[in-house]
């Protein structure tokens, strides 16, 4: 094994587990309300600020996060049913773009309301690091992957066994259909969108202690999460976190053995992936034809 | 009637009455100065400031320079004309300061323009500003091209030591402690890492200061671990880190992860204890060497200093609620110190004499560290040549030895 490869690896991995925290939360939106949500990182990142406005204010770090995570979810709930759904009766795209148009609102609102600096944000793992031989990780990483494995186990769980998600996702697939075969679809959006607003705080809260807090915390990780999300398929919670994973390790690997990408191309590893995905297999790695058919 | 609704149609009903009054002066009077916005009792400097936005932190080095221009006019102002300074919000935008700029020279009718900050914002005024012929004076930003290219920018001077003239000192100061380092740069690929990197290559190989990795990063990408992995497996024993403060900061706790201990050289753009610093952990950063040319004012040592003792007082007095120990603040009183300089060297009464005033310059400047003087001649654009090496210990910055002035050739 050439010397420092272990390293590589852990590194890339660590990279990957922010990618597919991120992509999580794009891949439940989709699944939950059929649209791309591009506010998705922008809100986590706004509700992250919250988190850490009330940790400052001297709430406990679980505390603030739980706090921090049932705001997330009324945020959603609420910009699902006033800012959404009135335009959603005029198609996808009509809610795509105000989408983007929240994008812009969170983007500005957050160094409005608490400036423009970069924040320390306390790590739920400690600062600790594992030693692997010579090669080093943050405990923060382990840490990371662990909560995401276990948050796609409940999603999953939530969205594939209970009636609620078997409803989110009959919504999401068909509205009208749906709202005639007795599913309250309204209610399934929010409450979808309220879900992903959750995930994508986690995401935030989760990344923001290696990545520092600062109102563009999310906007160089959505692009990652994007070819993360469309590796896996945009549809499955296991996909984004194999994909986010994928990304992380080629970006990385490719930037330490592959000469003429270095540091400098890097950003391409992810773009190309998106691209080759998107030409050679639009549904990802991981969607089942199966699913479409809810 | 609420009171602030009186008190801005009070300011509306004065501003017309002064505007009146103005109109009905004494035409002599105005004939005698060929330039707008300067009279008998009075010189106009206009600034623009990111107040909102982005760099909206930059905005705190305009409460240092109102502390100053205050502190002045209550002691006169400048051979009897007061200041007004006139500043607008440009929300860090380059398009907004070239909007703002025209807006000061052509209603406000400044006399000159006054620190400015940012590479690209001042870029974008400069074919104005050389145009109208407005001094364009003591920027925030330390881009050496203004200094060089004189017949681009004959009417702008930078307020800060160049970029070029750290990374010089870089080199400079890795010679003189480690002759046989091995150096691993990271830095920002985009005008700003180049504009410190490129002169950093030149001073090592001058010195021979070996360079054995160097990384680069874009400033949208979510971190910069990777490379940081990748500079501490190429076996350097120097870092030099050419970062704005976030990555800076992921730099600085990604090395104490992997246990690589170099000595870490860090530009000043990032050596904040508060943005940088303390949220990549105290115990990770100690020993980081970067540059200084002000007095710190959070310094405990310089609290008996005159000059930082006046500017403690000035700032509480004209700019309350602004905390003194922000070094952005102290750059604006030093700066506000150097424009008050210039104008007082003046011969005439003209925007010519001004330029003249300022490209004869050599002077100490109190807010300054000792020794690092302004000098500028009419083929030295480059105000201040000198800076000293400073370590950050416990919790501050300790300014080391005697001020370096490396050569840039």
């Amino acid at each position: 094994m050439p010397e420092g490869l272990v390293q590589v690896i852990l590194d890339g991995s660590a990279s990957g587990t922010i990618y597919a925290a991120v992509a999580l939360a794009l891949v439940l939106v989709y699944k939950s309300s059929g649209i791309v949500n591009f506010a998705q990182g922008e809100m986590g990142m706004f509700c992250t600020f919250i988190t850490w406005w009330l940790n400052q204010q001297g709430l406990g770090l679980l505390t603030a996060i739980a706090s921090g995570l049932s705001i997330a979810f009324v945020l959603g709930v609420l910009t699902e049913r006033l800012f959404i759904r009135p335009v959603a009766r005029f198609g996808e795209f009509p809610a795509v773009l105000t989408t983007l148009g929240l994008f812009l609102v969170f983007n500005e609102l957050a160094p409005w309301l608490w400036g423009p600096e970069n924040r320390a944000f306390p790590s739920l793992f400690g600062a600790g690091v594992l030693a692997i031989g010579k090669a080093r990780v943050s405990t923060e990483s382990v840490g990371t992957l662990v909560v995401m494995i276990a948050a796609v186990s409940v999603f999953f769980f939530v969205l594939h066994h209970t009636k609620i998600g078997l409803g989110m996702r009959a919504a999401a697939a068909n509205a009208v259909s749906s709202s005639l075969s007795g599913v309250p679809a309204p209610q399934m959006f929010m409450l979808g969108w309220g879900l992903a607003t959750t995930l994508a705080t986690l995401a935030g809260v989760l990344i923001a202690p290696r990545l520092f807090l600062d109102a563009s915390l999310m906007l160089g990780v959505i692009i990652y999460a994007f070819a993360a999300a469309a590796l896996g398929g945009f549809t499955s919670l296991l996909g984004a976190v194999v994909g986010g994973l994928v990304i992380g390790l080629a970006e990385t690997l490719a930037s330490n053995y592959v000469d003429f990408i270095g540091s400098d191309l890097k950003i391409l590893v992810p773009l190309t992936v998106l691209l080759v995905v998107l030409l050679v297999r639009p549904t990802g790695l991981f969607a089942k034809s199966a699913e479409r058919a809810v | 009637m609420n009171w602030r609704i009186s008190m801005i149609l009070l300011g509306r009903i004065a501003s017309i009455a002064l505007a009146l009054a103005f109109a009905h002066g004494p035409a002599a009077a105005q004939g005698s100065y060929k330039d707008p916005g300067i009279t008998d009792t009075q010189i106009k400097l206009g600034g623009s400031y990111p107040f909102s936005g982005p760099g909206s932190a930059y905005g705190a080095v305009y409460d240092g320079v109102k502390a100053y221009f205050d502190l002045v006019n209550s002691r006169g102002g400048v051979k009897g004309r007061k200041i007004e300074s006139i500043v607008l919000d440009d929300a860090y935008q380059p398009s907004k300061v070239v909007a703002n700029v025209r807006q000061l020279v052509e209603q406000d009718k400044v006399f000159a323009i006054f620190n400015i900050g940012g590479t690209a914002h001042n870029l974008a005024v400069a074919d104005y500003i050389l145009r109208n012929k407005i001094p364009h004076l003591y920027l925030n930003t330390g881009a050496i091209v203004f200094a060089q290219d004189r017949k681009k920018f004959p009417y702008t001077l930078i307020g800060i030591p160049a970029y070029a003239t750290e990374s010089a000192a870089f080199a400079q100061y890795i010679k003189q402690e480690k002759p046989n380092a091995k150096v691993a740069v990271l830095y920002q690929n985009d005008p700003f890492g180049q504009d410190l990197l490129e002169p950093f290559e030149a001073a090592a190989k001058r010195q021979g200061v070996h360079i054995v990795a160097k990384e680069p990063y874009n400033a949208t990408e979510p971190s910069v671990d990777s490379q940081v992995s990748k500079l501490a497996r190429s076996g350097a024993d120097v870092f030099v880190s050419f970062t704005i403060p976030k990555f800076a900061a992921q730099a600085i706790r990604k090395a104490a992860e992997l246990n690589w201990k170099p000595m870490q050289l860090l530009t000043s753009v990032s050596a904040s204890t508060e943005l940088v610093l303390k949220p990549a952990g105290l115990a990770g950063s100690q020993g980081i060497i970067s540059t200084a040319f002000l007095k710190d004012p959070s310094d405990p040592a310089s609290a008996s200093d005159p000059a930082v003792k006046e500017y403690v007082a000035a700032l509480k007095q004209f700019v309350p609620n602004a905390n003194p120990a922000d070094p952005l603040r102290a750059r604006g009183y030093a700066l506000a110190q150097v424009m008050v300089k210039a104008l007082e060297g003046m011969k005439a009464p003209s925007r010519e004499a001004l330029m003249q005033s300022a490209l004869n310059m050599d002077t100490e400047i109190p807010m300054l560290l000792p020794g690092i003087r302004i000098q500028t001649s009419p083929t030295d654009a480059l105000p201040m040549k000198a800076l000293y090496m400073e370590r950050f210990q416990g919790e501050r910055w300790v300014v080391l030895g005697k001020p370096l002035s490396p050569s840039l050739k």
